[in-house]
């Protein structure tokens, strides 16, 4: 890199992160008022995450006499800064990424680890019985969606790999061959079955409820936050928002990488068309995370720890692998002269 | 202390039971419901006194209790509030003068609202942060006042 790959390398990513924080923080607050809408309630303002964060700013900052004084207080920054880089590898919708060519797929999934890390570091360094309750319960519940996860993240690149794609692990060409392509009807169930593993995944990488155990506010008074306040806690909520659009971006960029440009008529690279384009990843964005966040959330109770590694390991562990093996499947299928033919008669 | 004005957009409420009955938290409850839902106004119950602006305090403060009440009022960062709700512990209530008895609330922590009813009405309640609202004003008016002068 050169000094002004560099300078604009800096741009983009404060621009970047910029970007998570304020639409983070708006799906938060969609979030909020559509939950409430389901339970018959009229809930909050769209802005209110906003003036959430405003005012923790602006709140006393309390760190405990027996905690770990410099853990305590770098692990919120070292939340957020991990969210916002695992941005700038992921395409947000016509936006190339940042940081393109550097870093692929195996990355994003050590990435999406450190958040968490950073969270059970601060749990631990609280010095509460309560946060390291919560600390334990996260480290459990890392261990238990990574492997579903890796089975999708897997497959995908297998698929690539097996077509000749150059880096299948890269996550612009995964985006640019959508896993749908060139598969017949096994191959699309398949598919399909890896989409619901990972939006079952992504509400447990954001620790929301029914996974929300590590941070169970009426069983751990607020787990591995509980002794946050003020600042600290108002980083790890615009942590929590930018992890939020990470895990919609990488959804969208695995499943849904289409644009709207091109079907609406717009000349590509026009700004009329990357304005469209824009604002068609934010609604693909919103609606996944609609899905997985906010349905999830609202129509399941808490479970148990327990529960939730067995959710992990057996069911969903055994469904990705399924995909995985339908897709394996289709793809020996495709040389035989009637099977692409099934799909065609719908 | 700084006092902004998302603060009365966002009160995030920790409730603290120093031995009531539990009706008035059951009507704390009531007011989080459909029907009242005042998540309409930010409020939001958290499970730590550490993320909380407003203290809900309940109940007549028994002797054992006296020394939690403080210890969770200080762990509660600045700026804060403190809503005693339940006529037994704004004066004792049906409990008033009994040997088990350290309270009323006022005597332990510095109380801001006083919500009366045995147990107050749901709307009541809302009354009652409706009336914090109004103090947090009026603080807010005495600060910039302060800093005016300086
Ligand atoms: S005020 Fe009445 S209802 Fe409320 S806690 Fe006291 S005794 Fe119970």
């Amino acid at each position: 890199m050169n000094g002004m790959d560099i300078l604009m390398a800096v741009i983009g990513s404060v621009l970047v992160m910029l970007f998570g924080i304020f639409f983070g923080l708006v799906f938060k607050g969609i979030d909020r008022v559509l939950s409430a809408r389901m339970q018959a309630r009229i809930g909050p303002r769209v802005r209110q995450p906003f003036w959430d964060v405003g005012k923790l700013f602006s709140k006393e900052n309390i760190i405990p006499e027996n905690a770990v004084k410099w853990m305590f207080s770098s692990a919120p920054v070292l939340g957020l800064a991990s969210s916002a880089v695992m941005l700038l590898y992921l395409p947000l919708g016509p936006l190339a990424p940042v940081l393109q060519g550097h870093g692929d797929i195996i990355l994003m999934l050590y990435l999406l680890v450190i958040p968490s890390l950073a969270m059970v570091t601060g749990g631990f360094a609280s010095g509460s019985p309560y946060a390291a309750v919560g600390a334990q319960r996260e480290m459990v519940m890392m261990m238990s969606y990574e492997f579903p996860l890796a089975a999708v993240v897997v497959s995908i690149a297998w698929k690539l790999n097996v077509f000749g794609i150059a880096n299948p692990f890269s996550i612009t060409s995964i985006a640019s061959n959508p896993i749908w392509m060139n598969s017949g009807i096994l191959g699309i169930i398949g598919s399909a079955i890896l989409l619901v593993v990972l939006i079952i995944v992504t509400p447990a990488e954001l620790s929301k409820i029914p996974f929300d155990a590590p941070e169970a506010e009426t069983e751990i008074v607020g787990g591995l936050l509980a002794e946050y306040s003020g600042r600290n806690l108002g980083i790890f909520y615009l942590a929590d928002a930018v992890k939020t659009i990470v895990m919609g971006a990488l959804l969208v960029a695995i499943f849904f990488p289409w644009g709207i440009a091109g079907i609406v008529g717009l000349a590509a690279g026009s700004v009329g068309a990357i304005a469209a384009d824009i604002a068609f990843f934010l609604l693909k964005l919103f609606l996944v995370l609609f899905v997985s966040v906010t349905v999830i959330r609202t129509s399941f109770a808490r479970l148990k720890i327990d529960q939730i590694v067995y959710t992990y390991w057996a069911p969903l562990t055994i469904a990705a692998l399924f995909g995985l093996v339908l897709i394996i499947w289709d793809l020996n299928l495709l040389g035989i002269e009637w099977y692409p033919q099934v799909l065609g008669g719908w | 202390m700084k006092l902004v004005k998302s603060l009365d957009k966002s009160l995030w409420v920790f409730h603290v039971n120093s031995g009531s009955c539990n009706g008035c938290d059951i009507e704390i409850v009531a007011a989080l419901t459909p029907r009242y839902d005042v998540e309409r106004f930010g409020i939001k119950l958290v499970g730590s006194p550490r993320h909380a602006d407003v203290l809900l305090v309940t109940g007549p403060v028994t002797k054992p209790m006296r020394e939690r009440i403080k210890r969770i009022y200080d762990q509660t960062p600045d700026p804060k509030v403190v809503m005693c709700v339940g006529t037994c512990g704004s004066t004792g209530g049906v409990f008033y003068d009994s040997y088990t008895l350290d309270g009323p609330i006022d005597d332990v922590i510095p109380v801001t609202i006083y919500v009366i009813g045995c147990p107050p009405r749901p709307e009541a309640i809302i009354d009652g942060v409706v009336k914090a609202w109004a103090k947090l004003e009026e603080l807010r008016g005495e600060t910039k006042k302060k800093e005016g002068k300086k």
